[in-house]
């Protein structure tokens, strides 16, 4: 736990010196029609830089701060992982399938493969589900979600 | 009585089928959002949001706050039954409302929480109703330097009250402003932070950062725990709503300390419903006659949780419609729907638009009259959701996530970045970085900045302008106070113990 507070100071430093550095581009000072476009942020920096200095310090001082907790203890790790690679694998058939084949697909090998569903229930489970959304936002709200290569097909 | 003459011409809005119909299907699938503990009512808000956009903004206002009533009435019952807190501010009712359950009491503890907290949610919204006119009357008068004041002073309340380690609240307000100014400076339209790359030029979206942080944070930090759920049974009787109902008259006094506390930390921007539930909890113990019996199946545990809960979920809205600065998470949230609906929200909506904010106030009573009975009839039903696997639960809010942030602005890139804000969700929380702090200021942060450089245009570029002006000088002087405590703290030790308050959103 110690090291990954001190790793994300460390990041929040290196936000902090990159936005002072973008305020130097635009100017933090006071221009012709008032503080320039880097003044605000300017100061958001630095108080986040001192913040960040503050924490590191702190942890580094207090021994006694957060003893042996994990930021994610080993048996998480795989847990987290098995729900988060799917979602990222989700998304990225989403830019090729469009939203309804990517996420039938999605529903249905998370159901498979985490919960062990029979084949049945996976399909139908994701047949309703594409169905049920394509139902209620493409035609009921009106929201066009994303669509691939496929749906031309079938004439939608 | 003008506000009278005002209400009954809301109740004329929020009576109408269509948006008696939008309050109870917000109300129900709040209830489904807060029975649920993998799906808090700041994500459900957000992830609901882009469905408001063919809505007019009345009944938009109505679908959202219902969905808020709706997880602040749910999130007990999961509490009660299961032992596992639906939403964040059902924790503290889980120390006595499970004890109940396990006696067969199941019944009995969830009317005291829904009538109690319906109770509450009742007195609250009096409170709203008179308190509301005469507070946006006297922001009418603001001016930006009041503005900034006033914002700095939500700000300030997280890092003095907000509990928890005061530089992370600080961090994560900071991160909140960045990233609210990343796109084009609102003043000069030079583009800020973008670091040339067309995407950013539109800045980020607070739906999407919301759904984000919020919805795929929670879906990450409930994969390392399986669920499971093995709960009591609860069927609410006729007589479990009478003894209820007598046994409140008998504690009437926990029941108002409890929502008048709940009220008013629901008011105090940034602290929502979660601080108020622990708040009440423990004050309750502690003027008990017996205080040891407390966790053990006390009545009054579950009657001032809930009571404070319901309570600070109204008062947080008090501050959005007033002034248009937000009182909880949720309300951030919805004060991010305001903007998408093309409002500007503050003391001019009280008379540009009346029937938005009278209609709003209304749906109010009518919302919480139709939360009350879904409760006491349905409660058999909404158990039901959570027997729903986790292998298909989560995946569906993973896709119902992703449809709300592509929905705001019809791209991908949106998704994209929801999954990465999950991540930072993930880590924020454990990390103990509270996530509330950054949503407000994402939110707030245009209009603080605007206001802030207004400001000091005006006083040609001295800061005395935030003490010369009488109520912008209270306001500073307050949050400057808040913001050194917290050194103070450090500094003296002893004031750490005493002045603890429970970190927590809502």
């Amino acid at each position: 736990m110690r090291k990954a507070e001190i790793i994300t100071s460390a990041v929040f430093l290196l936000i902090s010196a990159l936005v002072l550095y973008e305020a130097k581009l635009l100017g933090f000072g006071w221009g012709i029609e008032g503080p320039q476009p880097g003044f605000f942020i300017f100061y958001l920096a630095l108080a986040l830089g001192l913040s960040s200095v503050v924490r590191i310090v702190q942890v580094l001082r207090d021994r006694g701060l957060l003893p042996g907790t994990k930021f994610v203890s080993a048996k998480a790790w795989p847990e987290v992982l098995k729900v988060f690679l799917p979602m990222v694998g989700a998304v990225v058939l989403m830019e090729f399938l469009g939203f309804y084949i990517a996420s039938a697909l999605y529903l249905g090998f998370f159901m498979r493969w985490v919960g062990r569903f029979s084949w049945g229930m996976v399909l139908l489970v994701a047949f309703i589900f594409a169905l049920s959304h394509y139902l209620v936002f493409e035609k009921w709200f009106l929201v066009p979600l994303p669509k691939g290569l496929l749906e031309p097909y079938i004439g939608l | 009585m003008e506000s009278l003459a005002n209400l009954i011409m809301g109740f004329g809005v929020a009576l109408t089928p269509y948006n008696v119909a939008i309050a109870s299907v917000g109300v129900f699938l709040g209830i489904i959002i807060g029975v649920l503990p993998g799906l808090g009512g700041t994500s459900g808000v957000a992830i609901l949001l882009p469905l408001t956009f063919v809505m007019p903004s009345t009944s938009a206002i109505i679908f959202l706050t219902s969905i808020y009533w709706g997880a602040l009435f749910g999130g007990v019952i999961t509490s009660i039954l299961f032992n596992i807190p639906g939403e964040p501010w059902s924790v503290a009712a889980t120390f006595d409302g499970y004890p109940l359950a396990k006696e067969g009491r199941a019944g009995y503890a969830l009317s005291v929480a829904f009538i109690g907290g319906f109770f509450a949610s009742l007195f609250s919204i009096l409170l709203f109703t008179f308190f509301a006119p005469p507070l946006a009357e006297l922001a009418l008068r603001f001016g930006p330097p009041e503005y900034f004041a006033v914002m700095l002073l939500a700000f300030s309340t997280f890092v003095g009250l907000g509990g928890g380690s005061a530089v992370k609240n600080l961090v994560s307000a900071l991160i909140g402003f960045l990233l609210a100014s990343v796109g084009l400076d609102i003043v000069t339209g030079t583009p800020r932070l973008t670091f040339d790359s067309v995407t950013l030029l539109s800045g980020f979206s607070f739906v999407t950062v919301c759904i984000g942080l919020f919805g795929i944070g929670e879906i990450l930090l409930s994969a390392e725990e399986s669920l499971e759920f093995r709960g009591e049974q609860g069927k609410i009787g006729l007589r479990d709503v009478i003894t209820t109902v007598v046994d409140i008259f008998r504690s009437w006094l926990t029941w108002l300390t409890g929502t008048i506390l709940g009220f008013w930390v629901g008011v105090l921007p940034g602290t929502g419903a979660t601080p108020a539930s622990f708040m009440a909890y423990g004050m309750a113990k502690q003027y008990s006659r017996y205080p040891e019996k407390f966790g053990t199946g006390v009545m009054e545990g579950v009657l001032s949780t809930q009571s404070a809960a319901q309570a600070a979920g109204i008062g947080a809205l008090l501050p959005l419609v007033t002034l248009g600065v937000p009182g909880s998470p949720t309300a951030a949230v919805m004060l991010g729907g305001l903007y998408i609906w093309g409002l500007q929200p503050g003391p001019l909506l009280f008379i540009e638009k009346p029937d938005f904010v009278w209609g709003l106030i209304a749906s109010m009573y009518i919302g919480n009259i139709i939360g009350l009975l879904m409760c006491l009839l349905l409660v058999p039903f909404f158990t039901i959701i959570l027997r729903i696997p986790y292998a298909i639960l989560a995946p569906l809010i993973v896709l119902l996530s992703a449809v709300g942030s592509y929905a705001v602005s019809n791209r991908l890139f949106d998704v994209w970045l929801m999954l990465f804000f999950g991540v930072v969700g993930y880590a924020f929380k454990k990390l103990q970085i509270p996530l509330a702090p950054l949503a407000i200021g994402l939110v707030l942060g245009d209009m603080t900045e605007t206001a802030m450089r207004q400001s000091i245009i005006m006083s040609r570029g001295s800061l005395s302008i935030f003490f010369t002006r009488p109520i912008a000088a209270t306001c500073t002087i307050i949050a400057l106070f808040l913001f050194i405590f917290p050194s103070l703290r450090i500094m003296f030790p002893w004031m750490r113990d005493r002045l603890w308050a429970p970190r927590g959103g809502g």
